[in-house]
């Protein structure tokens, strides 16, 4: 219960701060404007552009990756923490911090942050020929950076976890043990043994558990957005494209004879379907990685929808507060109910797309090792 | 496009961490959770089995109880009707038996009495008999004076006696 209130607790305090961030941004944009106005140069004209409100901008900027840790504007200062960037391009290591980019602005050894097409976001040189092309990036992101906090918090609240069951021996679980124990019987009861059967479900528990926990916290990490959380980890799509492919790692490694027979001389098919143009064991192989594939779409989608939809009241605050001041503060309680309520179904969601990309899982092992029948 | 188009960096970086934390997880922290969830599971299910069985126990003791219980009670009745059949026979004969001894003293008393009776009349008919005698003496005495008389009167008195 008390856990419930934090959190809770912990879900409205993110509106206020966030608001609080997005409040300062705006009105020291809005005064810089208004003193601007009456004699407009080529030049502030270019600044206010930049300045005006693009909401779409703003959503895709704070839940893409970037080479720098953005906190908070406060006028024309931004608060942002400079991250390593690692490249290697023409057979040589580059290593520097990304503030030599000055927030995208500018280019430091011919590397720049590319501002349009296919490798917009991404660090780009230009070649010879005026071509951009990306070198080996190794960079450790904002995501990356925020997967490595997550891991490291995730690490310790399992090994403490784990020394409360040496330390409690055969007693009735305490503190942080006993919230996270009914999810470790859940998952280990209701998805693990019904999906993989009795005889190997015990094998696989480990990663199933490993996965589960691993995306609920950096799911409910990712909705806190104060630093060092914040970092919409389970919302980018390489993320949940290396959790997919450790399960497609896994099943393919556990998969016994009668699942490859499954998938390369499929039983109950008639032969011309296979001999001369094989056209089941086309399918089916293709099934094998569009299985992995909807779970990395699945849950990338859902998570980054959710943000979204709340960066996208936030937004709403300012996109009405450019038209007049006062619809802007009216829009704000809407727009802060509406929050509210989305950050709600956010937190149902961080535990259901855990759920589902466990369960699916297990699906697949249970698949990979099932026995003829 | 820059929303789905993934960067090398973050995965080599994803793969890194959630590698680590599968490795370490997987080395230090599930099993020693897993076997401990276990264990209190099978100490639970033994103690239950264990409950169960000293319940049956119990259960088991009760009706061998019930059934010591039952069967004292029936030998209590038993014995409880032997002692009053005993003790009804014991009345009865008693009181035969006083009704004898009543009846034999009665009869002891009723023929001494009888005899003592007869005893009574032996003796007043010898008394009688003697003062008859000494009455008849006497009168005779007066009487007889003369012999003539005197034989007379023997003579009838013979005759009218009987003779035995």
């Amino acid at each position: 219960m008390a856990t419930q209130k934090g959190i809770i607790r912990g879900g409205i305090s993110i509106f206020f701060v966030t608001l609080l961030l997005f409040g300062f941004m705006r009105l020291n944009a809005e005064e810089q404007i208004d003193g601007n106005l009456p004699q407009i140069s080529e030049e502030v004209q270019e600044e206010i552009k930049e300045a005006e409100f693009n909401a779409g901008e703003v959503i895709i900027g704070h839940i893409v990756d970037a080479y720098e840790w953005h906190i908070a504007d406060w006028g024309n200062t931004h608060l942002t923490i400079p991250l390593p960037v690692i490249l290697y391009d023409q057979g040589e290591w580059h290593l520097f911090m990304s503030s030599k980019f000055h927030h995208g602005k500018a280019a430091y050894k011919g590397f720049e942050i590319s501002t349009e097409g296919m490798q917009k976001g991404k660090i780009v040189r230009k070649d010879a020929n005026g071509d951009f092309v990306q070198p080996i990036d190794l960079s450790l992101t904002k995501n990356s950076l925020g997967v490595l906090i997550h891991s490291l918090l995730i690490i310790l609240i399992f090994l403490s976890v784990s020394k409360a069951y040496r330390k409690r021996e055969r007693k009735a679980p305490k503190g942080f043990q006993s919230l996270i124990e009914p999810l470790i019987l859940f998952i280990r009861d209701d998805i693990a043994r019904p999906s993989i059967g009795k005889k190997h479900y015990e094998r696989f528990l480990p990663y199933l558990l490993t996965v589960f926990f691993f995306i609920f916290f950096n799911n409910l990490f990712g909705l806190i957005p104060i630093f060092p959380f914040g970092a919409n980890v389970t919302g980018s799509i390489a993320v949940t494209g290396v959790l997919a492919f450790f399960t497609l790692i896994v099943t393919t490694f556990s998969g016994n004879k009668n699942y490859y027979a499954h998938i390369f001389n499929t039983p109950g098919v008639p032969w011309w379907l296979k001999i001369p143009l094989p056209l089941m064991p086309i399918i089916e192989l293709v099934g094998v990685f569009t299985k992995p594939f909807v779970l990395m779409v699945r849950l990338f989608a859902n998570i980054t929808a959710g943000h979204t939809i709340i960066l996208g009241f936030i937004s709403l605050i300012f996109v009405f507060g450019q038209a007049s001041l006062y619809a802007g503060y009216g829009m704000s309680v809407l727009s802060i109910t509406m929050s509210i309520f989305i950050n709600f179904l956010e937190l149902l969601v961080a535990f259901i797309q855990a759920y589902v990309f466990t369960l699916l899982s297990a699906i697949f092992f249970g698949m990979a090792v099932e026995e003829h029948h | 496009m820059e929303l789905v188009n993934p960067g090398l960096g973050l995965i080599f970086w994803m793969t890194l961490a959630f590698g680590i934390v599968i490795f370490i997880l997987k080395k230090f922290a599930w099993p020693s959770i897993i076997q401990a969830l276990k264990d209190r599971e099978q100490h639970i299910e033994d103690a239950l089995l264990a409950a169960d069985r000293a319940h049956e126990e119990m259960k088991k003791l009760q009706i061998d109880n019930e059934a010591l219980l039952r069967r004292a009670k029936e030998e209590r009745d038993v014995i409880m009707a032997d002692a009053r059949k005993l003790r009804d026979k014991m009345l009865d004969e008693t009181r035969q038996k006083a009704n004898d001894e009543a009846d034999r003293i009665v009869e002891n008393a009723k023929v001494r009495i009888e005899n003592e009776q007869k005893a009574a009349m032996v003796a007043i008919k010898n008394e009688i008999a003697k003062i008859s005698i000494e009455i008849a003496e006497k009168i005779l005495r007066q009487k007889m004076e003369s012999t003539k008389e005197q034989k007379d009167y023997i003579e009838k008195l013979i005759e009218k006696s009987p003779l035995n």
